[in-house]
C-alpha cells in the first residue's frame, strides 16, 4: 500500500496505480497496565525506591581495588568516574519513583504520571552501572578485580529494576506485539517480548494532560534551563576523558532521554519551546555559543568545531533528502567543492591560482561554485526516479573527488596539487580579527579554534534558518509533496523538476558554504576527505546515516545525529578497526527499532490515532531504506 | 490570486470548457483509448462511465497529461494543452484519483495548500526573507484553503495527518486539494468508491455545489443513481471506444450500454464448442507456465 512506502525516497512512480492504505482496522485494546512481574504494588514501590537507594549509596563504596581503570573507583568515601553516572541514574530512579506517591513538589517530573519512566530510568542505571562493572573485569582481567562494593552496586542496580518491573506499567497487549516465530516458540522468548513491549520508548498511548500555563517569563526561564542543562550534558560528553565514560554517558543519557520521554517531560519542553521559537532559538545559540567559554584548551574545541562542520552540512543534506526526498549519495562533493575553492583563493602559496580573496568574497565564490556544480550535476540526473538518482549521484561524488585527484598537472590540468592537496591555507582576517591567535576579552579567553567554532557556529545559525524558513513555505510544502507522491504533486501544478533542481541546488550551497569554513580550520584540502564511506565522518555514508539517524526533516535531527556519529567514533579508539561494521549494525537495529530516527519529524507527533491497531507495522513499513 | 470562494468570473465563451479530439492511447500492442471525442461546456456536468478496464482512468490520464496521448490532442477553453501535468493543472483543469493519492505525512490543511501551488508565486528567496509580502500571500492562502476546508466539511480536521482521516474524507480532502487550484474544470476518478450511501449523497450535494460556483465537472463513476442523478450528460466508454454519449435517459435506455455491463453478447451467444476452445487454451497456457 502507498501510505507504507510513502516516506520511502526511493519510491518509483507509476501511473495511477498505487493506493492509499488506510489501516484503521477493528479496534482491539494495544495496551494494558499491568506489572511484568508479579508483586503487590506496595511491595513494588518499597522494592524500588529501596533498591534506588543503595544504588545510590554503593557508589560511595570502593568499587575495584587498583587505579589501573581510569576514573579512580578505589575510593570510599565519595563517588569518582562512573560511580557519578550510577549515582545520577539512582537518584533520578529514586525521583521518579516517589512522584507515583504524588508528593507536591515532584509530581512536574512526571507528567504522564505512569510508572514506566521509572523502569527505564532503573534500566539506564544497571546499564551504566553493569556496563562499568563488565569493563572493570574484562580491562584488568576478570571478576576477582572488583571488590564488595562493585558486587553491591550490581545487585543494588538489579534489585532496582526488577521492583520497577513489579509496578504497573503500560504495555503493548501481547497480541498487538508482533510475534516473530523463533521468539515466541522458547519461554525466554517470551519473557523476553513482554520486557520487550514494556519498555519500549516513544510509542505511547499514555497523553499528558496539558500544562498548566505559565507566565511567559517562566515558560522562557525553563527553555533556558533547558538549554542550559543540555549544553552541561554535550558539554560533560564531548569533555569526557576517556572512553568507558563516554560510554557509559551514552547509555545513561540515551536511556534516561528515553525515560524522559515517556514521562511526557521532553513532550510538554517541546510544545513550550514550539510557543516560544525565536527564545528558543535565541537560547539554543546562546547556550551553543557558550561552550568555548567553558573550555580551558584547544582540544575538545577542535572536536566541537567539527561536529559544527559536519552538523550544518549533514543539514543541508536534510533539504534534499528529508525535505524533497532525494537521496543523494555523493552530497560530500559539494563540501569539498566549497572547501577547494575557498583554498584556492585563500592566498596559501600552494595554490594555483595567485589571489587572496577575502572572506567574504572566498564564502560567496565558494556558495557559487558549489551552486553551479549542483545545477551541473542535479539537472541531467533529476529526471531519474529513486534508485537511479542515488546511484548516478554516488557517481558524480566519486567523480569529484578522483578528478581533484588528478588535477595535478600530471594527469591533468594543475589546479588542486592532486592527491597531496592544498596546504598551509592561512588563518582567516576578518575586520583585523585574527583567527589564528588567542583573543582575551575581559576575562574571557578565546583561542583558536574557538574563533573558528564561534565563526562556524554563525553558518549553522544560517542554514538552520534557511532550512526553517524554506520548509515552511509554500517551496518546502512542494518539496514535502514531491516526497509523498512526486505523481500527485505534479498533478497539483508543482513543476517536480524544477522544484527538485532547485532542492538540490539549496542543498548543494549550504553544503560549499560550510565547506569553505571547514578549509581554514583543517589548514588542509585533500580529496580524500571527501570519500563516500570512510572513518573520519563528513563522508557522504556518514552525512546521510546522520539525518536518518537524527530524524528525517527535522532540525535538531540531524544536529544531534552528526553530533553522536563524529564523537562515538572519536571517542571510542577501539572502535576504528570496526567502525564501519558497528556502524552497519548500529543503523540496521535502529530502522528496525525507530525507523523515524531519535527525534521524530512534528508531522508524526500530529499522529493522533496512531494508537489503534496495525499503527506499528505502518511505522515499520515506512523505514526509509538507507 | 482571488480569495473569494468562487472560482474567476468567467464569461462563457464559444470555446467549449474542455474538447479532447480523437484522443487516442496505446501501450504497446493493448490500445486502451481509441480515437475519443468529448466536449465538457461551461458550467456542465458530465459523467464518463463504463465497465472495469474500459479505459476511463486512462483517458483521464490523457486529458490531465499524465500520459501523452499517443494520438489526438486536448483543449481547454479553445488553447491547446501540452501533455505536462503542472501546465494542464495550471491551465485550469484539477482532478483527483481513483486511488486517493494525498500526501500522507502532510496535514490536511498542508494538502490543501499544495493545491494552491499555482495561484501563488512566492519563491525561495522570499521564503528566506520572509517580507510583508510573503506572510500576506502565505496568510491568504490559508484563508483560501479553509475556505475551502469549510466548504467540503473539513474544518475542524485541518492538523490531523491525512493518512488519520477516514476514507470518506479522504476523498472529500482530495476534492478540497484539487478545488484550491480555481480550476475551471474538476476531474473526478470514481469520487464515491467505498462509500457508504450517505456519503454518496452527501457527495452528490458537494458536486452539485462546485458546479454552482462555476466550476465544469467530468466524473467517471459506477454508481449509476449517483451518475444519472447528477449528471447533464453522459458518455459510454467500452473497451477504450466511445459507445454513446447523450442525456441520462437516452443513455438508460441504450440496449448496447446495457448489454455492454452485464456481457450480453450483441450477436450470437457463444456455443459450447468456443467455451470448450477457451477452456483447452486455458489449459495449455498453464502448462506452459509450468514447465
Ligand atoms: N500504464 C499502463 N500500461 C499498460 N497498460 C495499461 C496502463 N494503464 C492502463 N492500462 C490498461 O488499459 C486498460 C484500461 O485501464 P483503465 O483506464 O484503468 O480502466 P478503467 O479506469 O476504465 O477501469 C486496462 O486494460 C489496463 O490494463
Ligand atoms: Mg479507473
Amino acid at each position: 500500500m502507498n501510505a507504507m512506502n510513502s516516506m520511502n525516497p526511493q519510491k518509483t512512480a507509476n501511473d495511477d496505480g498505487t493506493g492509499n492504505g488506510n489501516g484503521n482496522g477493528t479496534a482491539v485494546p494495544t495496551t494494558e497496565t499491568t506489572p511484568v512481574i508479579p508483586l503487590p504494588l506496595g511491595t513494588a514501590r518499597l522494592l524500588t525506591a529501596t533498591g534506588a537507594l543503595l544504588s545510590a549509596a554503593s557508589t560511595f563504596l570502593s568499587w575495584t581495588w587498583t587505579t589501573a581503570f581510569p576514573g579512580n573507583l578505589t575510593v570510599t568515601g565519595y563517588p569518582g568516574g562512573l560511580q557519578l553516572l550510577t549515582l545520577t541514574g539512582a537518584l533520578l530512579t529514586l525521583a521518579y519513583t516517589l512522584t507515583a506517591w504524588n508528593l507536591p513538589g515532584l509530581r512536574w517530573l512526571n507528567p504522564a504520571a505512569g510508572h514506566n519512566a521509572t523502569a527505564l530510568m532503573a534500566t539506564a542505571t544497571l546499564a551504566t552501572t553493569w556496563y562499568t562493572l563488565i569493563a572493570i573485569s574484562v580491562q584488568l582481567g576478570g571478576l576477582a578485580n572488583l571488590e564488595p562494593g562493585g558486587y553491591a552496586a550490581a545487585l543494588t542496580t538489579l534489585l532496582t529494576l526488577l521492583g520497577a518491573l513489579a509496578l504497573p506499567l503500560d504495555r503493548r497487549t501481547a497480541h498487538s506485539f508482533p510475534r516473530t516465530s523463533h521468539l515466541s516458540t522458547t519461554r525466554t522468548g517470551t519473557a523476553l517480548r513482554s520486557i520487550l513491549r514494556t519498555i519500549r520508548p516513544g510509542r505511547t498511548d499514555r497523553q499528558p494532560p496539558p500544562a498548566r500555563p505559565l507566565p511567559t517569563w517562566a515558560e522562557i526561564l525553563i527553555i533556558t534551563a533547558a538549554f542550559g542543562l543540555a549544553l552541561g550534558l554535550v558539554t560533560y560528553g564531548i569533555g569526557t576523558a576517556y572512553g568507558e565514560l563516554f560510554t557509559g554517558f551514552l547509555l545513561l543519557a540515551g536511556l534516561g532521554a528515553a525515560a524522559l520521554t515517556r514521562a511526557g517531560l521532553l513532550g510538554r519542553l517541546t510544545a513550550l519551546t514550539a510557543k516560544h521559537r525565536t527564545p528558543t532559538v535565541t537560547a539554543a545559540f546562546a547556550a551553543a555559543a557558550l561552550f568555548p567559554l567553558t573550555q580551558d584548551t584547544d582540544q575538545y574545541t577542535l572536536i566541537a568545531v567539527n561536529i559544527l562542520i559536519f552538523s550544518t552540512v549533514a543539514l543541508g543534506l536534510n533539504v534534499v533528502v528529508g525535505l524533497a526526498g532525494l537521496l543523494d549519495l555523493g552530497y560530500v562533493a559539494f563540501l569539498g567543492v566549497g572547501a577547494y575553492t575557498a583554498a584556492l583563493v585563500s592566498g596559501t602559496t600552494a595554490s594555483t591560482l595567485n589571489i587572496h580573496f577575502p572572506f567574504w568574497a572566498a564564502v560567496l565564490t565558494g556558495a557559487a561554485a558549489s551552486l553551479v556544480f549542483g545545477v551541473v550535476i542535479g539537472a541531467p540526473t533529476l529526471r531519474l526516479r529513486g534508485d537511479y538518482l542515488a546511484i548516478v549521484t554516488l557517481g558524480f561524488g566519486e567523480i569529484f573527488r578522483i578528478t581533484v585527484g588528478n588535477l595535478n598537472g600530471e594527469s591533468g590540468p594543475s589546479l588542486t596539487n592532486g592527491p597531496n592537496g592544498i596546504p598551509n591555507i592561512p588563518d582567516l582576517v576578518l575586520f583585523g580579527y585574527k583567527f589564528g591567535s588567542t583573543h582575551h576579552l575581559g576575562s574571557i579567553t578565546l583561542n583558536p579554534f574557538a574563533n573558528y567554532y564561534l565563526l562556524m557556529l554563525l553558518f549553522t545559525v544560517i542554514v538552520v534558518l534557511v532550512f526553517s524558513r524554506a520548509g515552511n513555505s509554500r517551496i518546502g510544502r512542494a518539496w514535502i509533496a514531491i516526497r509523498e507522491d512526486e505523481t500527485a504533486a505534479t498533478a497539483m501544478g508543482i513543476n517536480g523538476f524544477r522544484l527538485k533542481l532547485l532542492a538540490f541546488a539549496l542543498g548543494a550551497t549550504l553544503a560549499g558554504l560550510a565547506g569553505t569554513v571547514q578549509a581554514h580550520v583543517a589548514y588542509t584540502v585533500v580529496p580524500e576527505q571527501y570519500v563516500f564511506a570512510g572513518p573520519v565522518p563528513p563522508n557522504s555514508a556518514f552525512l546521510l546515516a546522520a539525518v536518518i539517524l537524527g530524524g528525517m526533516g527535522t532540525i535538531s535531527g540531524p544536529l544531534l545525529g552528526a553530533a553522536l556519529l563524529y564523537l562515538i567514533p572519536a571517542k571510542l579508539q577501539f572502535l576504528q578497526d570496526y567502525q564501519l561494521l558497528a556502524f552497519g549494525a548500529a543503523l540496521i537495529l535502529l530502522m528496525r527499532f525507530r525507523p523515524e530516527g531519535l527525534i521524530p519529524n512534528r508531522r508524526r507527533q500530529l499522529e493522533f490515532h496512531e494508537g489503534t491497531t496495525g499503527s506499528s507495522t505502518l511505522t515499520h513499513a515506512e523505514a526509509p531504506t538507507p | 490570486m482571488t480569495t473569494t470562494a468562487t472560482a474567476p468570473a468567467e464569461t462563457p465563451t464559444d470555446a467549449p470548457t474542455l474538447t479532447a479530439t480523437g484522443v487516442t492511447m496505446r501501450f504497446g500492442g493493448l490500445t486502451a483509448v481509441r480515437n475519443v471525442d468529448l466536449t465538457v461546456r461551461h458550467n456542465e456536468i458530465v459523467g464518463l462511465i463504463g465497465p472495469n478496464g474500459a479505459g476511463k482512468t486512462t483517458f483521464f490520464n490523457c486529458l490531465t497529461g499524465l500520459y501523452t496521448p499517443t494520438e489526438g490532442t486536448v483543449a481547454y477553453k479553445g488553447v491547446k494543452l501540452p501533455p505536462k501535468p503542472h501546465l494542464v493543472t495550471k491551465a485550469g483543469i484539477a482532478r483527483t484519483f481513483q486511488n486517493i493519492r494525498l500526501f500522507a505525512n502532510m496535514t490536511v490543511l498542508e494538502n490543501v495548500l499544495v493545491g494552491r501551488h499555482t495561484r501563488t508565486k512566492e519563491g525561495l528567496f522570499s521564503a528566506l526573507l520572509r517580507g510583508p509580502g510573503f506572510r500576506r500571500a502565505e496568510h491568504a492562502s490559508e484563508q483560501r484553503a479553509m475556505e475551502l476546508l469549510t466548504f467540503t466539511g473539513l474544518a475542524a480536521k485541518r492538523d490531523h495527518l491525512a493518512r488519520n482521516l477516514p476514507y470518506g474524507e479522504q476523498r472529500k480532502l482530495e476534492i478540497a486539494r484539487a478545488l484550491a487550484s480555481d480550476p475551471g474544470l474538476l476531474l473526478l476518478d470514481e469520487p464515491t468508491a467505498g462509500m457508504n450511501p450517505q456519503e454518496t449523497r452527501a457527495t452528490e450535494t458537494l458536486v452539485r455545489a462546485i458546479r454552482a460556483q462555476g466550476t465544469a465537472v467530468l466524473v467517471i463513476e459506477h454508481d449509476m443513481r449517483f451518475i444519472f442523478n447528477l449528471c447533464d450528460r453522459v458518455a459510454v466508454l467500452v473497451q477504450g471506444e466511445k459507445l454513446t454519449e447523450g442525456t441520462s435517459d437516452t443513455v438508460q435506455a441504450d440496449e448496447r450500454v446495457i448489454a455492454a455491463y452485464l456481457g450480453t453478447p450483441f450477436e450470437g451467444a457463444p456455443g459450447e464448442e468456443e467455451a470448450a476452445e477457451v477452456a483447452a487454451a486455458e489449459a495449455r497456457t498453464e502448462e506452459g507456465d509450468e514447465q
